[in-house]
C-alpha cells in the first residue's frame, strides 16, 4: 500500500470534484434530501508520464467525513487534526443565505472538504493511516471496517474523561501556554469573522446605493466576484477558527493524560504507604480497618499477611501502570510537541497568505473603483 | 435697457426663439438654445450624459459690450476674458453684543469700473445685509433671475450657527452669491451692489432707500392684477418644463447622496471596529505580528480616508444641490411674472380691438405692455442662456469634484494596501 514516512500527497492526486443531491432514508426511515461529494483520486506519476487514466471515484456524504476526522482524533490524540467546513453556515451576512442547500454554500463547502483531504494527506503521521486510504479507495464497507476499530468505544470513554473537570497538579508549561494561545486565537477569529462579515454587510450596501445614480456608476458585475472572495478569505479564517478548536484538543489530551498518570502515581504511593505500615504495625494513616481493628482487636499473623501479598501484587500492578502511564505521556508531549511545530509553521504560512490575498483581493476593488470614477468624470467632462 | 422699436408680437408662441430679434442683440443667429432645451429635455433621463457639448464661453449670448464678455465663471480660468470686478467674502467674524451675537463676513472689492470711486474695498457685512440686498435686486430687476442666498433660517436646536463647519458653508455660498451677481452684465452695475459693496454704513442707506421708495416708483413694478395667460410661448414652455424636470433629477440625486452618506458613515463605523480585532491577534502572535499590525494600520488609513471623502460629499456636494433646488425656485417665480406681465398685455391687446375708434391714448399703454413682455422675455432668455452654462459648469465641476474625491479615496487605499503588501 504505501510507504511509511512518505506523505500521500506525493503520491495521489485528490480533489473533491463535484456535489450531487441524493434522497435516501435516514436512520428513522424518514426521506430526506442529503449532498454527497464526488472523491476523484490519481497516482501521481501517472498523469506525469503523460497518461491519463481515468481517476477512481466514489461518492461520500458529509457525515462520513465528520466519522472519519473522530476516528483520527481518537486515535492519533497528539496530532492537530485539520478541521472540517462547518455544518452550518455561520457568520453570514444579508446578502448570503444560510440555507445549507444553497448552492454557494454546498460549493464552498466542496471547497473545504478537498481542503481537509489535502492536509491530512500532506500530514506526515495521517497520511499513513489506513483507514484514511480506505476512505479515500473504497466506497462500500468503510463504515464497517471503521466501526470494526473499536475507536467508538475509546472515543466515548475519552469524551466523558475530558468533558469531566479535573485539575493537574504539576502542568506542563509549554502545554498550559498552548493552551491559552488556543484559546486566544479562538476568540479572535470569531471576533474578526464577526466584524468582518458586518463590514461586508455595510460595503455592500454602499455599492447598492450607489448603483441607484445610474448606469455609469454600476459596480454591480464586480460585486459579485468581490464577495466572493471576501467568503473565501472569510473561509480562510474560518479554517483556523476551528483548528485552534483542535489545538485546544490536543491540549486537553494532554492534561488528561497528565492527570492519569499523577492518578497512578498517587494510587501507587499510597499502596506503598500501606504496605509499610501493614509490614512495620505503625498506623500513620487513619483507616477505618484500622479503628475496627483497635476496637475489636487485632487480625491474626495469617490475615496480615494474605493482605500483604493481595498489596504487593497491587503495587506491582501500580508500578507498571506508572511506567506505561510515564512512557505515555512522554511519548504524547515528544510526538506533540513536533506536531506544534509543524502545525505553528503551516499556520504562519497560511495566514501571511491569506492576509496577502485580502490585501490583493482590496487592491483590486480600488483599481475598479478608480476605473469606474475614472469613467464617470470622462462623461461629466463631457457635460 | 428697453430699446428699439416695438417690432411685431411675437409672444403669441409660434415663432421659434430665433426669430425673434432682442433689442439689444448684435447678431442673432448664432441662437442655439431652441434645440438646446428640446435636447436637454428630452435628455434628462441620462441626466445631463449626453447633454450636447456646450463650450463655456457662448458668444452667442446677446446683450452688448464688454461687460458681457465678463462670462460667469466660477473657476479662475478665464478664457481670455477680462473681468472688471472681483469680489470675495471671506473671514467670518463673531460679534457679541447686548442685543444679539451674529456673525460678520469681510467683503473685499477690486474693480477698475468708473462707477466705483474708489478701486478697491473692504466692508463687513452680516447677513441680513445679503438678504437686504438680494431683496432689492428683486425689487430693481424683475425680469432677471437672481441668483440665491443659503438658507435663512435654521433650527435653533439642530443646527449650531456658531459651528465652523456651517460658517465655511454659510460663508462658501455667500461667496457664489455675490460672485455671481458681481459677473451679471446688468445687475453688477445695480445701484444696491454698488452701494453694498462700497458703503461704510449700510445701515443709513437702507433707511434712505426705504424713504426713497415711497416717492418715486424707481422700478418697473409689474402689477399681478389677475390676469390669465392663455398660452405660454414654447420657448418659456419649454423652461418650465425643464425646471420641473430638473428639480425633479435634483431631487433624487440629493436623497440618493444623503443615503450614501448615511451608507458610508455606518460602513465606517464598522471598518473603526474592524481595524483593532487585527491589532488584538497581533498581541497574540510572532511571526504573524507584523502583518498583522500592518492590516491594522491599513484598515486605520482606509477609515480616515473614507472620513475624509464623506465629509466633502456633506460639505462641498450636497449645498450645491440645494442652493440649485433655491435657484430653480426663484426662476420659477421669474417665469410666473413673466407670464403675468404677458396676460396684461393680452388683455390690454383685446380691450384696444374693441375699442377701434380710440387709436391715440390706449396704444401707448398697449405699446408700454407689449415693451415690457419683450424686454422681460428678452432678459429672462439672456438670463436664462447664462444659467443654463453656469448650471453646467457648476455641475461639471461637482460631479468631477466628486468623481476626484473619490478617485483620491481609492488611490489612498491603493497606496496603503500596496504598502501593506510589500510587508
Amino acid at each position: 500500500m504505501v510507504e511509511e514516512g512518505a506523505h500521500l500527497v506525493k503520491k495521489m492526486e485528490i480533489c473533491v470534484a463535484e456535489a450531487e443531491k441524493r434522497m435516501g432514508k435516514n436512520s428513522v426511515n424518514i426521506q430526506e434530501t442529503y449532498t454527497v461529494y464526488l472523491i476523484e483520486t490519481r497516482p501521481i506519476d501517472a498523469v506525469a508520464e503523460g497518461q491519463n487514466p481515468a481517476p477512481d471515484s466514489l461518492w461520500r456524504r458529509y457525515s462520513e467525513f465528520e466519522l472519519l476526522r473522530n476516528y483520527l482524533l481518537v486515535t492519533y490524540p497528539f496530532v492537530v487534526v485539520p478541521p472540517l467546513p462547518e455544518k452550518r453556515a455561520e457568520f453570514v451576512w444579508h446578502k448570503l443565505s444560510a440555507d445549507n442547500m444553497d448552492p454557494d454554500f454546498v460549493e464552498r463547502r466542496r471547497v473545504g472538504l478537498e481542503n481537509f483531504l489535502l492536509r491530512v494527506a500532506s500530514h506526515s503521521v495521517l497520511s499513513n493511516d489506513k483507514i484514511f486510504y480506505h476512505f479515500l479507495k473504497e466506497e462500500s464497507g468503510w463504515k464497517e471496517v471503521v466501526f470494526e476499530t473499536g475507536f467508538q468505544a475509546k472515543a466515548d470513554s475519552r469524551l466523558r474523561a475530558l468533558n469531566a473537570t479535573f485539575r493537574v497538579k504539576t502542568p506542563d508549561k509549554r502545554f498550559t501556554e498552548l493552551k491559552h494561545y488556543s484559546d486566544e486565537l479562538q476568540s479572535v477569529t470569531s471576533q474578526l469573522l464577526r466584524v468582518r462579515a458586518r463590514v461586508a454587510d455595510r460595503l455592500y450596501g454602499v455599492y447598492k446605493v450607489h448603483g441607484n445614480y445610474g448606469r455609469v456608476f454600476r459596480y454591480a458585475s464586480s460585486i459579485d466576484d468581490i464577495l466572493e472572495e471576501e467568503e473565501h478569505y472569510a473561509d480562510q479564517l474560518k479554517e483556523y477558527l476551528f483548528y485552534a478548536e483542535a489545538l485546544r484538543a490536543v491540549c486537553r489530551k494532554h492534561e488528561l493524560m497528565q492527570y492519569e498518570l499523577e492518578t497512578a502515581v498517587l494510587d501507587l504511593t499510597s499502596k506503598k504507604q500501606q504496605r509499610e505500615e501493614l509490614a512495620t504495625g505503625t498506623v500513620r494513616t487513619f483507616s477505618f480497618k484500622g479503628m475496627t481493628t483497635k476496637l475489636f482487636g487485632q487480625e491474626t499473623q495469617e490475615q496480615r499477611e494474605a493482605k500483604l501479598q493481595v498489596l504487593e501484587e497491587q503495587i506491582i500492578e501500580g508500578e507498571e501502570l506508572v511506567k506505561e502511564k510515564t512512557v505515555e505521556c512522554e511519548e504524547f508531549v515528544k510526538n506533540a510537541w513536533v506536531d506544534m511545530e509543524r502545525f505553528k509553521e503551516q499556520k504562519d504560512r497560511d495566514l501571511k497568505e491569506a492576509l496577502i490575498n485580502y490585501a490583493i483581493m482590496q487592491i483590486g476593488v480600488c483599481k475598479k473603483g478608480i476605473q469606474v470614477w475614472a469613467n464617470a468624470k470622462e462623461c461629466f467632462s463631457k457635460m | 435697457m428697453s430699446a428699439g422699436t416695438p417690432k411685431s408680437l411675437p409672444s403669441s408662441g409660434q415663432k421659434s426663439i430665433q426669430d425673434i430679434s432682442h433689442p439689444l442683440s448684435a447678431e442673432d443667429s448664432v441662437l442655439t438654445p431652441s434645440p438646446d432645451i428640446g435636447n436637454t429635455t428630452s435628455s434628462i433621463g441620462e441626466k445631463d450624459l449626453s447633454l450636447p457639448n456646450g463650450t463655456p464661453v457662448d458668444t452667442s449670448s446677446p446683450a452688448s459690450s464688454s461687460s458681457l464678455l465678463n462670462r460667469l465663471q466660477l473657476d479662475d480660468d478665464l478664457d481670455g476674458e477680462t473681468r472688471d470686478l472681483f469680489v470675495t467674502v471671506d473671514d467670518p467674524k463673531k460679534h457679541v453684543s447686548t442685543m444679539e451675537t451674529y456673525i460678520t463676513y469681510r467683503v473685499s472689492t477690486k474693480t477698475t469700473r468708473t462707477e466705483f470711486d474708489l478701486p478697491e474695498y473692504s466692508v463687513r457685512r452680516r447677513y441680513q445685509d445679503f438678504d437686504w440686498l438680494r431683496i432689492k435686486l428683486e425689487e430693481s430687476q424683475p425680469t432677471h433671475l437672481i441668483p440665491p442666498l443659503p438658507e435663512k433660517f435654521v433650527m435653533k436646536g439642530v443646527v449650531d450657527r456658531f459651528s465652523e463647519e456651517f460658517v465655511e458653508t454659510r460663508r462658501k455660498a455667500l461667496d457664489k452669491f455675490l460672485k455671481r451677481v458681481a459677473d451679471h452684465p446688468v445687475l453688477s452695475f445695480n445701484e444696491h451692489f454698488n452701494v453694498f459693496l462700497s458703503a461704510k454704513d449700510l445701515n443709513a442707506y437702507k433707511r434712505q432707500g426705504l424713504a426713497l421708495l415711497t416717492k418715486m416708483g424707481e422700478s418697473v413694478k409689474y402689477v399681478t392684477g389677475g390676469y390669465k395667460l392663455r398660452s405660454r410661448p414654447l420657448e418659456f414652455a419649454a423652461m418650465g418644463d425643464y425646471l420641473d424636470v430638473f428639480t425633479q433629477k435634483l431631487g433624487t440625486i440629493d436623497r440618493i447622496a444623503q443615503r450614501i452618506i448615511k451608507e458610508q458613515s455606518e460602513y465606517l463605523v464598522e471598518l473603526r471596529e474592524y481595524g483593532p480585532v487585527y491589532s488584538g491577534w497581533a498581541s497574540s502572535e510572532g511571526d504573524l505580528q507584523e502583518p498583522l499590525e500592518g492590516v491594522s494600520g491599513c484598515i486605520a488609513n482606509c477609515s480616515t480616508a473614507l472620513e475624509e471623502l464623506t465629509e466633502d460629499m456633506s460639505e462641498d456636494f450636497l449645498p450645491v444641490l440645494r442652493e440649485y433646488v433655491l435657484y430653480i425656485e426663484s426662476m420659477k417665480n421669474v417665469l410666473k411674472k413673466r407670464d403675468q406681465v404677458q396676460a396684461e398685455y393680452e388683455a390690454k391687446l383685446e380691450a384696444v380691438a374693441f375699442r377701434k375708434e380710440e387709436r391715440t391714448g390706449v396704444p401707448t399703454d398697449v405699446e408700454k405692455c407689449q415693451d415690457r413682455v419683450e424686454c422681460f422675455n428678452a432678459d429672462l432668455k439672456a438670463d436664462w442662456d447664462r444659467w443654463q452654462n453656469n448650471k453646467r459648469q457648476d455641475f461639471r465641476q461637482l460631479l468631477t469634484g466628486m468623481a476626484d474625491k473619490n478617485i483620491q479615496y481609492y488611490e489612498k487605499v491603493l497606496a496603503f494596501e500596496q504598502l501593506e503588501l510589500e510587508k
